[in-house]
């Protein structure tokens, strides 16, 4: 699984990235985690509010920090 | 009991713990606000008994007046717009801008850029998924200009210090400020001052509303949120700003500044802005300020057109729009919004 973290290094991008992370674990989900910071690419995937969560090429949030227990069911459903 | 019954009761109950905590803290809001002026009149007054006609003693007790009214102020009206505009987005702006002309779209424009949410650390990518998306460029600008100029710390402090009509003034100023400029920027087809990637910025992957499927309790929570962050990032500007106020309502002579600056001195207004551009504050750190020079003479002109300048442009969101902006452009951006802010406090002088 191909987890991106969308934001130029403000508070809300660092949360959103301990958040996946705790929820990854969690999950026991073998992760790779990318930052994405330069803004033609975030911009790319139709992303306007940093912090984003990306995950698989798959836009799944976008504007908020979720809590690590909001972003395992967002994960949940595309394991296995 | 079946299953249906217990769920149906929990969620009711939830609901009136929801909405009784609201109104609760809406009567515990009410009281405070109410009690907070006889309060530290008591205290500044006869407790640590202060002559509060004195400087010193006016001067205290503006400050800690202010503090509070200020912070109760904006944990206020900062809950409340938050929950109202997370049933906005900026996806959803987008979509709605998408088609519209110019002229109209910059009316939709600048109304948008102030219901709905948005950070200036946003600014950019907003600005090159407006624009790839096919948005014009001077209605999206009309949008970059109205979000931070009307925003809702301003209003809160605007309601709160001066009352309901120099708001509504506010708003409607920066609003046909935005819808001008933005037009202007668009009638003089500045495109080619654009850095040429955002035009080919490819918009792929679905396009998710980042508001959807929020419950009420999510909105009261972002709520919350947001008030926290919002008082964590700006209380050292307020403290600045409260501090620098109440030294003016204490030491400087009544009427000070309406010999120096009053609505008969023709250049106040331009040298207000032109002080207030480079300067970086937040409405929060600017509005006791301002409160304190209207007590001392200053015109309310004078004064919206000092606060607006200090929050609408600022260096560090220059430097951000470095990146999707040409210089040429930024110039064009700051020249044409700060005429704006300029002709609204001559008029607001005027009239006012």
């Amino acid at each position: 699984m191909n987890i991106k973290i969308l934001g130029s290094g403000c508070a809300n991008c660092i949360n959103l990235e301990k958040a996946a992370k705790q929820a990854a674990s969690d999950l026991g989900i073998d992760a790779t985690f990318e930052k994405v910071t330069d803004y033609a690419d975030i911009a790319s995937y139709g992303i306007m509010r940093t912090p984003g969560l990306v995950v698989d090429e798959q836009v799944l949030l976008s504007g908020r920090v979720p809590t690590a227990a909001q972003v395992k069911e967002l994960l949940a459903p595309l394991l296995g | 009991m079946s299953a249906t019954t217990d769920t149906g009761t929990s969620t009711r109950r939830k609901s009136i713990q929801r909405w009784g905590g609201l109104l609760l803290a809406t009567v515990v809001w009410w009281a405070l606000y109410l009690l907070n002026q006889p309060f530290w009149d008591w205290l500044v007054g006869r407790v640590f008994g202060l002559d509060l006609t004195s400087r010193l003693g006016s001067g205290v007790n503006f400050f800690f007046l202010d503090t509070v009214k200020i912070l109760l102020l904006l944990a206020g009206i900062i809950f409340i717009v938050t929950v109202l505009r997370s049933f906005m987005s900026v996806e959803r702006t987008r979509a709605l801008l998408g088609g519209k002309r110019e002229g109209i779209g910059n009316v939709l424009a600048a109304s948008l850029g102030v219901v709905t949410p948005f950070c200036s650390c946003s600014a950019v990518p907003a600005f090159i998924g407006f624009v790839a998306s096919g948005i014009p460029l001077g209605v999206t600008m009309s949008f970059l200009i109205a979000s931070p100029l009307v925003n809702e710390v301003a209003i809160a402090l605007l309601l709160g210090l001066f009352g309901i009509g120099p708001t509504l003034l506010y708003v409607s100023a920066g609003l046909v400020i935005a819808i001008l400029a933005g037009f202007i920027i668009g009638r003089f087809k500045l495109e080619r001052w654009v850095e040429p990637f955002v035009f080919e910025t490819k918009l792929r992957g679905k396009i998710i509303d980042s508001t959807a499927g929020l419950t009420w309790d999510d909105r009261i929570q972002m709520g919350i949120e947001e008030v926290a962050s919002i008082l964590r990032k700006i209380w050292p500007y307020l403290l600045v700003g409260i501090g620098l106020g109440a030294a003016i309502h204490g030491w400087a002579p009544q009427d000070f500044f309406a010999k120096y600056a009053g609505a008969d001195n023709p250049f106040a207004v331009l040298i207000a802005v032109l002080v207030g551009i480079p300067l970086y504050s937040n409405a929060a750190g600017i509005l006791p300020l301002i409160d304190a020079l209207y007590a001392k003479g200053m015109p309310m002109g004078t004064l919206l057109a000092f606060m607006m300048a200090t929050v609408a442009l600022s260096l560090p969101e220059m430097i951000l729009l470095r990146r999707v902006l040409k210089p040429k452009l930024i110039a064009v951006f700051v020249s044409v919004t700060a005429v704006g802010i300029i002709g609204v406090g001559y008029l607001f002088n005027a009239i006012l």
